[in-house]
């Protein structure tokens, strides 16, 4: 059975050679047979349903009307605006996991530290609610 | 035998191991699309019952082969890829929703002896998953080159993102209360009783956790991404057969495993309601098991069901104004009040 031993395996050795990345190989196969599975049903349904396009079943939908323009349209800036303060809020809550982790070795002065920086983050909450930028009607 | 056993030892430590890994995952991920499959039979027959129907009876034995039924139905049906639209982005949109529904789960401590990946960054490995579910929204939404796809997409987007950051901050809350990023040592902090569950010293961000989970996957009252009135189904309304199955399957599969989220976070996870009751010591109920960790996201998957059978729609502006003005101060508040037990010992949960 020799001819099981030769570079496949030897690679996977290497990969999970360091007990860090070893912990990490489950994760990885995991994400690789999820794709795997998806790309299966996909080309599944490829396979076994029929495939005979016309124009009509081709355009988009639209309650039965010719669609008078352009899917392409424009679209209102709050979304814009959100996703920018997304940005922001998740950016802090990044910072705040590894103090969260830590906050009973650091104590009093990690406790202190966050708060004014959570302060910080307040103010600047308090301003976009007051100009409008949470408004949707 | 002899040969098998032959071949199995001639593989290599490394493939050996990744093959023993490979036959874990399917054993996490055939119970897990089989839930899916039946969480919509579930969720026809709950709503039936509530609105004082039957629901589904035809197909097997009460019904219980309709999930199977319908599988066969969609997989017959042609796959409209619509003219104009990015045929790339269009096919490979569903993909990018069902793979971190599923990947998830190799982190998931779904009993005291078994998780998959036991990795020290869990929750991180979890945010980072569940945040790259709403690209397949909005790039379904946007291939298709349709209206309603298009606005649906874009209020999906919106409402996820917001709600994110609410659940961010509650996990925030959930690590400082167990000083761990890691699920099953998140779950072990919990040990005591039902009192010392998170859900008790935790109790505004399990609350928040949860009704954010529910506005995360679109599911009502939160779901104006869908909206049937108004915008047809939203962001996979051009979507038919199989590629429209695999959105369905990864929004189940989503509310899944938020709810097994909701119980490994804030409910004890695999851990017994009965631990610490003099008498029941080592029997079935006072065991922590695999048993409790089924029973208790169980339990979330009938609100999911619930929720939509009670809840009229909510306005978008509403959930906007929710995620923003409500959620995130008082998680915000929370927090601190949190720390502040913290650092000063504040007995009885954070001595």
């Amino acid at each position: 059975m020799g001819v099981a031993r030769g570079h496949p395996s030897d690679t996977v050795n290497v990969l999970i050679g360091s007990s860090m990345l070893e912990n990490y190989l489950p994760v990885l196969i995991f994400l690789g047979i999820a794709s795997v599975l998806g790309a299966a049903l996909v080309s599944l349904g490829f396979v076994f349903g029929p495939r005979r396009p016309d124009s009509e079943k081709l355009s988009p939908y639209e309650c039965g009307f010719e669609a008078f323009e352009s899917a392409r349209m424009k679209f209102d800036v709050r979304y814009y605006l959100v996703a920018i303060l997304f940005i922001i809020f998740d950016l802090e809550i990044a910072f705040l996991f590894p103090w969260a982790v830590s906050l009973d070795a650091s104590g009093m002065a990690g406790m202190v530290a966050m708060a004014v920086f959570l302060l910080i983050l307040v103010v600047g909450f308090i301003y976009e609610w007051k100009k409008g930028a949470l408004e949707w009607d | 035998m002899e040969f098998l056993t032959g071949l199995w030892n001639g593989l290599g430590e490394g493939l050996q191991r990744s093959i023993i890994i490979t036959l874990q995952i399917v054993a996490i991920m055939l119970p897990l699309i089989l839930s899916v499959a039946y969480l919509t039979l579930a969720e026809r027959k709950v709503i039936g019952y509530i609105q004082n129907r039957i629901g589904p009876n035809r197909v097997g034995f009460k019904g219980l082969l309709q999930p199977f039924a319908d599988v066969i139905k969609l997989l017959v049906k042609e796959i409209v890829v619509p003219a104009q639209s990015n045929r790339f982005l269009f096919v490979i949109a569903p993909l990018l929703s069902i793979i971190p529904a599923l990947a998830t789960w190799a982190v998931m401590p779904v009993s005291p002896e078994f998780v998959l990946a036991d990795i020290n960054a869990g929750v991180l490995y979890v945010l980072a998953l569940t945040s790259l579910g709403v690209y397949g929204v909005i790039l379904a939404g946007w291939a298709s080159n349709s209206k309603y796809a298009l606005l649906g997409a874009m209020r999906s987007a919106a409402q996820i993102v917001a709600y994110e950051i609410a659940m961010g901050f509650a996990l925030v809350g959930v690590l400082m209360a167990s000083g761990s990023l890691n699920l099953g040592e998140i779950v072990r902090a919990q040990e005591g009783s039902v009192l010392n569950w998170f859900w008790l010293p935790l109790l505004p961000l399990f609350l928040i956790y949860f009704i954010s989970g529910v506005a995360e996957t679109n599911r009502a009252p939160f779901d104006v991404a869908e909206g049937e009135s108004e915008i047809v189904a939203g962001f996979h309304v051009e979507y038919s057969g199989m590629a429209f199955a695999v959105f369905f399957l990864a929004e189940y599969a989503n509310i899944i495993l938020i709810s097994a989220l909701t119980a490994t976070f804030f409910l004890g996870g695999w851990l017994s309601p009965f631990q610490g009751v003099p008498g029941l010591g080592d029997t079935f109920l006072g065991a922590s098991s695999f048993f409790w960790f089924a029973l208790k996201t169980s339990f979330f998957l009938f609100c999911f069901l619930w929720f939509r059978a009670t809840f009229p729609r909510y306005r978008y502006d509403q959930i906007m104004r929710l995620g923003w003005k409500v959620f995130i101060p008082i998680t915000i508040v929370w927090l601190f009040v949190e720390g502040v037990l913290i650092v000063f010992d504040v007995a009885p949960w954070f001595d």
